[in-house]
Formats: structure tokens, sequence, C-alpha cells
């Protein structure tokens, strides 16, 4: 299945990123000593003597940034669970076109073997920040990264959104035309809704990236000039002018900013399943929910100029920006409240998934607290481009968002391998991932607040800087310990594919579609005709019916009302 | 050494939970257990678990402000104190709500842990609990959206003091040039295609076009004879390179000519360069006036980062962006107050801009008017540091004493 090459790939993918990330924290942790792995990993000609140089920090920074926005986030968590739940939930044989299908994760597979090419080049991979911004990506005199690396990545990111935009429009066409009897809107599950919502995002902003990149490329071999003016770079006035940097990060941050909801959604739609099913309790406001989640997806479209408060843009316009960016805080408060109220008064099972979605639901209010800072133009001229802006998107895309991954993964494991993954196993790597998450990101609030730049190979040079150099150390050792527990889950989920408990075909008691089918895959899911639904997939302990769950084909009681 | 035991202790403890993980499983195949089935010990241990993390968490996050709370010290511009007022409201309102909301995530997590002799409160909405949490948060947002385009529009005003200092930051790989008025209080006309060695901002003279035009015609000359001399020896794809430099140069040539020819060179902005004053690795302010940053960058895109002052701007290629601010603290009474006799100010590059980005920094000083003025007094001006072959350098010499204007 589809879902299962996605995501073997992302998880490929993610244990390349998270090992970058381990090597630029050494650096960073303790600048300048020298470590015998930096010198085995990277080689003489990127960490001479055990210490790596600052291109290599920069091009790590870069790829590892890339990797798991683009190529975790991105295609690993909507590629995986739109593909797996789409048609299980909404009781249809297969995904619209298989065909669609196919491409876009053979687009997403060829996509990710440039981008790790890429590490391997003589220049180095690009380095200019995963947002790549020009004049820097543009010319290869600039920095040694905006050279062939930088061609690499901007081909990768090409075929990327080809990828997406395959699978995207697959994913709509599919929940729209292909629900069966019974399924209205308003009875699908909220999974179901944040993959819709996540893909018409991906449809109207990824085509925006494709045309940043390619001006792009051509500015950067075909003599024009969409992004550069002015510059005299290598001791030569270059030859074309005219154009403006800026340009590049509208049309980047068009895709960019609804990318963070591209990202956020599905981890959402995700965590809303698992903590509905584990609490034995029906998601509180499943309507609110829907609102949310539209409106979100509405508002992420016309956020974008917050990233460039402070390129010279229109102080007039920053404040437009600013006002409609508070406004999406109105639709995530209503979210976590509703997952808030959604425990209480449940019967909470702490399945690993449970978890995992109750850490998004704390590291999803943390980050957006945060965000609200940000968003504030004439706080963001303090904070801008500092640890404080790490600090807030690694706590909702790096924790949250991955986290809701990690839940899907627990929760949906025995669907796509018909075995169980190991639960003792799963609460120890949730509490160290938990704990070293929140040990990673929240000192580093205060390593910005001190006025730390990001992307800073070394931060001793700057005594007004103490705090960081006092915090790095202990942030590195609590993101070394953090990745070496992801080891314990790549442990329990290999092992269990091969040598799991065989699963039985609902686990968890759940209401929706997909544990309808048999544990076996078999060819258009259903063995017979396809279900019927009849009720919304709420239906926890419902005082009307005995069991304390009620799955969506079980017709409504004569003295039942619909949801 | 120390580390090394570290990473030892880790993997170990790794190798452990694996072992012991498969100790379990057999185990759990001879009782029988299913993974599937959460035992309740499980679900009560997880949910101890959920509390005692949260009075850790929280035991953290209260240590954090008190420890790291100040971050920087005081704010040192005038402006800059209104952003910290805003910041303070802000930080307060989002720590409450921080604290509310996990104080009941987590307290819900460890009070409805499972059991099975209690059902879950069928609850699946309630238009009054969702319309207290969408209005609530509106007003709150209503406050904090009011309160910060307030100071950010008195940030960005555009109405100009009636004595700003005008400073041109300038901004190359790796390093910052400062450029003050002469005189004449004009920031000359500049332009990138009359940059040289000795000529760092591109500020344009008759004379300096001319030079300019000679120098290229220089570099031409030479490739000519060069690929007249060896042309036929040098491998093909050199030849189309020198070639090809050539075209450029010829065409940079062209650019000049367009330059000579512009608005400012009829209109006489030309000579309003010549007495400005190019300064690196210091950058000197007076205190108590507005200062008016003009920031310009010839190769990439850079950000003028001035924490202690609340204040930053990107450096943009082809497009000048501004910021003005007044400081208000000197740079020896904030080593006093930051009780610091090393302490200085200071001006990061916060845009990634290549391999050397974090060695881009420039000390700011922030001094007395006449000590400021003293200090300006005794800068070379442009057409000085040239080597004085220009007549201007007698204009400003003259006129060089610069009326001390003090309300």
């Amino acid at each position: 299945m589809i879902s299962r090459q996605f995501l073997i790939t992302a998880v490929f993918m993610g244990i390349i990123a998270v090992l970058l990330s381990v090597l630029f924290r050494i650096q960073l942790g303790w600048p300048g000593e020298s470590f015998e792995i930096l010198n085995a990993v990277l080689g003489d000609r990127w960490a001479p003597g055990g210490v790596m140089n600052q291109n290599a920090y920069l091009a790590l920074v870069t790829i590892h940034g890339t990797i798991m926005v683009f190529f975790v986030l991105t295609g690993g968590l909507s590629g995986t669970f739109s593909n797996l739940l789409i048609p299980l939930q909404i009781g249809a044989r297969d995904m619209a076109s298989g065909f669609l299908n196919m491409l876009s994760y053979w687009f997403f597979f060829v996509s990710s073997v440039i981008m790790i090419a890429s590490l391997f080049i003589e220049t180095g991979a690009a380095s200019g920040g995963w947002t790549v911004y020009p004049p820097l990506s543009a010319l290869p005199q600039a920095m040694p990264g905006s050279g062939m690396g930088m061609t690499m990545w901007l081909l990768s990111m090409v075929l990327f959104v080809v990828s997406s935009l395959l699978g995207g429009l697959n994913y709509i066409v599919t929940i729209v035309n292909l629900r069966t009897k019974g399924l209205k809107m308003t009875r699908l599950p909220l999974t179901i809704w944040a993959f819709l919502v996540t893909a018409i995002l991906g449809v109207l902003s990824f085509p925006v990236l494709v045309s940043a990149v390619v001006l792009l490329l051509m500015d950067r071999g075909m003599g024009t000039a969409f992004y550069l003016s002015n510059i005299f770079i290598d001791g030569e006035a270059l030859d074309v002018t005219g154009g403006s940097p800026i340009l590049y990060q509208h049309l980047f941050w068009f895709l960019g900013h609804p990318e963070v909801y591209i990202v956020l959604l599905p981890a959402l739609g995700i965590s809303s399943e698992i903590i509905a099913t584990n609490s034995r309790k029906p998601i509180f406001g499943y309507k609110a929910m829907i609102g949310s989640i539209l409106a979100i997806g509405f508002l992420s479209f016309i956020v974008w100029g917050h990233h460039m408060f402070l390129t010279g843009m229109s102080p007039w316009l920053g404040g437009l920006f600013v006002i409609t960016t508070l406004l999406i805080a109105i639709p995530s408060a209503v979210k976590a409240f509703n997952y808030i109220t959604t425990l209480w008064k449940g019967n909470i099972r702490y399945t690993p998934a449970m978890l995992f979605s109750i850490g998004l639901v704390s590291t999803f209010v943390s980050g957006g607290l945060t965000g609200i800072i940000l968003a504030d133009s004439a706080l963001d001229i303090n904070v801008h481009d500092t640890y404080f802006v790490v600090a807030h998107f690694h706590i909702v895309m790096g924790m949250s968002a991955i986290f809701g991954m990690m839940a899907g993964v627990y929760h949906w494991f025995p669907k796509m391998f018909g075995k169980m993954m190991n639960t003792k196993l799963g609460y120890v790597h949730f509490w160290i991932t938990f704990i070293c998450g929140y040990g990673v990101f929240f000192p580093m609030h205060f390593v910005g607040l001190a006025g730390a730049p990001r992307r800073y190979y070394d931060y001793s040079n700057f005594e007004f800087l103490n705090v960081a150099l006092d915090l790095n150390p202990l942030i590195s050792v609590f993101a070394i310990v953090g990745a070496i527990a992801q080891v314990l889950f790549l442990y329990n989920f290999f092992y269990s594919i091969f040598r799991g408990q065989a699963a039985v075909q609902n686990p968890w008691k759940s209401n929706t579609l997909e544990w309808t089918t048999p544990v076996e895959h078999i060819h258009g899911n259903w063995p017979g005709d396809l279900p019927v639904v009849h009720r919304w997939p709420y239906d926890y302990s419902n005082p009307q019916h005995e069991t304390d769950f009620v799955p969506q084909t079980v017709p409504l009681g004569s003295d039942e009302k619909d949801h | 050494m120390f580390s090394l035991l570290v990473l030892i202790t880790i993997v170990l403890g790794v190798v452990a939970a694996v072992q012991l993980s498969k100790v379990y499983q057999l185990a759990a195949k001879l009782r029988n257990h299913r993974e599937e089935d959460i035992s309740l010990a499980d679900n009560k241990m997880n949910a101890w678990f959920m509390l005692i993390w949260m009075i850790v968490f929280f035991a953290a996050v209260i240590y954090f402000y008190i420890a790291y709370g100040d971050f920087l010290p005081v704010s040192a511009s005038a402006h800059g104190n209104d952003i910290d007022m805003l910041f303070t409201v802000n930080i307060v309102v989002i720590t409450t709500v921080f604290f509310l909301v996990h104080i009941l995530l987590f307290y819900f997590s460890w009070k409805y842990y499972y059991r099975d002799d209690r059902k879950a409160f069928f609850f699946p909405h309630s238009t009054k609990l969702e319309m207290v949490w969408t209005v609530i948060p509106s007003l709150v947002l209503a406050f904090i959206i009011i309160f910060g385009l307030r100071i950010w529009n008195d940030i960005t005003d555009v109405v100009a003091s009636e004595n700003p200092v005008q400073v041109e930051v300038y901004s190359k790989q790796f390093d910052w040039t400062i450029r003050y008025p002469g005189a004449d209080k004009e920031l000359g006309f500049s332009n990138y295609n009359l940059i040289s060695g000795t000529n760092p901002l591109g500020i344009a003279s008759d004379d300096l076009i001319i030079k300019k035009i000679a120098e290229l015609d220089e570099e031409i000359q030479s490739i000519e004879t060069k690929l007249k001399k060896e042309g036929n020896f040098l491998p093909s794809s050199q030849v189309e390179a020198l070639e090809d430099k050539i075209y450029r140069l010829q065409r940079h040539k062209l650019r000049i000519n367009d330059v000579s020819m512009s608005r400012e060179a009829s209109s006489g902005v030309f000579s309003a360069g010549q007495d400005d004053k190019l300064v690196k690795g210091e950058l000197h302010l007076p205190i108590g006036r507005e200062v008016e940053f003009i920031f310009n960058s010839r190769d990439v895109i850079h950000s003028a980062y001035m924490p202690h002052f609340r204040a930053q701007m990107n450096c943009v290629p082809g497009i000048p962006t501004r910021f003005k601010m007044t400081p208000t603290i000197t740079t020896d009474s904030m080593r006093t107050i930051v009780d610091n006799p090393e302490f200085d100010y200071i001006l990061l590059c916060n845009k990634v801009c290549g391999a050397s980005h974090n060695n881009m920094a420039v000390k700011v000083i922030i001094e007395s008017e006449d000590e400021y003025q003293e200090w300006l007094d005794g800068q070379k001006t442009f057409s000085e540091s040239l080597g004085g072959e220009s007549e201007e350098i007698e204009e400003s010499e003259e006129i060089s004493l610069e009326p001390v204007a003090k309300k």
C-alpha cells in the first residue's frame, strides 16, 4: 500500500534529518571543541580535526529544515495518513485514481533521492536556510552551498510539489465523490475533514512555490533578474538588475504559511480521532471543530506577510497582517478547549497514541501562545529571526505535528501492518520524547529573548549572549537523548512489523469504518458490499447504548436522533 | 571524555530497555496478554505521570522565568520602552493562559483515567461553552491587536523630527560601513556600478565616473591583450569566459553612462557625497536625538539587528529600507547599569548571509552630543580618504564646525 511506502520513506528521511540536527547541536553545545564523530561523519572537508566548519553547519541546518518540513511532515504525514485513511474511513474501494496515487509516491521518492544526494556533492548542499532567500541562493559566488547543491534543492522541490499536487487532487476528488451511502459531510470523521482542507491548501499554494522556484532557477542559470537588483559581488557589478528579492519572499511565504497548516491540520485531525476514541467520549463540539478547521484553512492564506514585517514592507500592510494573523488564534483556541473538554469526565485509556495526542494538545497550546508574541509586529522587531522563533515553530511543528504523526502510527499500525506495536516501549518512547522535546525547545525561548540570532555557527564571540552559552549545552544534551530515544521507536516499529502480536479487527473499539475491514489487506477493502453509514463517528459512551462504542454502521434506533 | 561516558550510558540504557521489552513480550505471551488491553495499573501510572509531569514542568517554567527572565538589559531607546511594556503585557496574558490550559489538561488527564466500572459522560456539545471560548479569546486578542498596532504605528511613523541624525548603514559580506552626511547634511548619491576598492559604497562624482570608466577600459584592454597573445593556446572554455567577461565589462560601462546622464547628475547631487564620512567598525550616535537609519546592501540580504535598542531592519540589495529610533542611554551609563565596564552595544547581522554570517557585527557607541560631534569632526571625509585630489576638501573644512543643535 502506498501509505506504507510513504511512511517508511518518511521514517528514513526523518532519521537523516534528526542525525543532521544532532551534528549541529554538537557544534552549538560545545563550539569549537573537537569531536571524533563529526570528523567520522562529515570527513576532513567539512569537519577538519573534528570541528565542523561554517559552511557545513549552514548546510546541515538548511537540509534539516527542508527534510523535516517537506519530506517528513508534508509528504510523510499527509502522504501516509491520507492514503491510508481516506478510502478506509469513507468506505471507498480505493482512491479515485490509483495511477495518480502511484505517481505521487514515485515523484516523492525521486525528489527525496535528489535531496539526499545533494548532501554528497563537492560544493555541499544548499546552505541558505530552508527558505533559501535570494540573492544568497541565486548567486553561486555568495557561498559554496549556492552552487550545484542549490540547483539540486530546487529540482527536488519541483518534483516534490508535483508529488504533492497529484496526491492532493486525488484526495479531494476521492473525499468529494467516493463517500459510501449515508456518509454525509457532517458524518465524516475529523481526520477526513482535516485531510480535505489540507489537500485544498496544498493544491492552492504549492503551485506558487513552483513559480518561485522556477524564477529562481532562471535567475541562476538563464541570466534573468527576477530577484536580483543593484548587486556588486565578487569584485564585479552583476550584469543583470531590476528585480526584487522581496518578490521571492512573497511567493515563498504564500506557500510557506499555508504550509504550516498543511503540516499541522492532519496532526490535529488524527489527534481528534484518537482523543475521542480513547476518552470513550464524543469529540466535543464536532461542528465547531469542522468550523475551526475551515477558518484556519482560510485565514492561513492571508497571513504570509507576518514573516516579512522587517523587509521594508509598508508598515500599514504589516498592520493588516498582524490582524489576520492574530485572528487565527481564535479557531486555534476553540480547538484546544474542545480537546480539553473531550477529556473532561472521560474514561481515558492510555494507549501510546493517546499519550502522544495529549502531548500534541500541550505543545499546540505552548507553541501557539508564543505565536501571539511573534504575530505582533512591534514585538517582532526584537525577536524576528532569533531563537525565539526557532523555539516557537519547533514546539508547533517539531513537537505538535510530529506527535500527531507518532500518535497516528501507534494508532493505525494494526491497520497498516496487521500487527500490534509494543505498548510498554511506546510509553517509554513517549515520556522521553515529551520531556526531551520541552527540554530542547523551552529554554530556546530565553536564548532568543537574550538576542541570539538563529543560524549562527558560534555565539561565543558575544558577551551579551552568555545566556545562550549557558543554555546551549543543556539543550544539546536533551536533543541527543531525545534523538537516541527514537531508537526505541524504530526498534518497536520494525520489530513489530515482522514479529509483533497479530492484530484483531477493531483493537481500540473504535467507531469508524476502517475497523470494519478484515485485518488482512484485500483488494477493494471490504469483502462483500460496501458498508452503509447510519450515524456520526463519535457515539462513544452514548447512554442509549449498552456498549461504550457504536460503530457508524449500526442503524439509528427508533428513539435515537442523528447527532 | 565526560560526553563519551554520557553517550555510553545512554546507549546501554537503550539496550537495557530493548532487552527488558523482550522479556516483557515473552511474559506477555505466557500470560496471554494483548497489547491493546491497557491494564488498570498502566492507566493509573500514566495518569500519575501526567500530574507529576505537570508539577515538574511548571517548576521548570517558573525557574526559567526567574533565572533567565531579564534576558536583555533595560532598553536603550525611546520606542524600546514601549516595546518592553507591550512585551510584558503579552507575556502576562500568554503565561496566564499557559498555566490555566495546562492545569486543566493535565488535571483531567490524571483524574479521568480508565476504570471498568464507570462510563464516560456523553457530552457532544454545548453552545454556551463554545461561545465562551470563542468570545473571550476574541476580546483578549482585540486588546492585544489594538495595543500592539498603536505602538507599531508610533514606531514606524514617518513624521521626521526637527533635527535628526542621518546615518546610512551599508552591508556587504561580511562587514558594515557606516556613512554620515558631511557639512551639507545630505547623503550623496551612490550607485553600485561605481563601487571600487577605494569607493566601497559607489559614491558618485564626475571624477569618480571618469575614473571608474578608465578602470574598466583598462581591464578590457588587458583581457584583450591576453586573448591576443595567448588566445590560441588557451582552452576554448577559458577563451569564452574571457570574451564573456569583456562583454559584461562593456555593459557595465554602458550602465555607468546611464548614471552620468541621470537626473541626479544634472541636478548636482553628485557633489553632496564628497564630504560624507565613511566609518568602519564603529557606529557612533548621540544621545537624545532621533536617528534616521537608511539601510542598504550591496550583495545579499542582511539584517541590521540592535537588540539593546529593540531595533531591527533588513538590508535589501536594490531597495533602501528605513528605521528610526532615539537612543536614551549612553554607553557609559549602560556600563554602570549592567555593572560591567567592558559592556558595549552591538549591531549584528540577523539574516543568514553566508559562511561568516556569525562574524558580522559592529560596536555601537552612544555618547553625548559634544563627544559625538568631536568624534565626527575627527573622521576623514570621503574625498579626503581618496587622497585629497578633489577640490571639495577645502570647502568642507571651512564649514566643518557644524552648529551644535541643543534644545
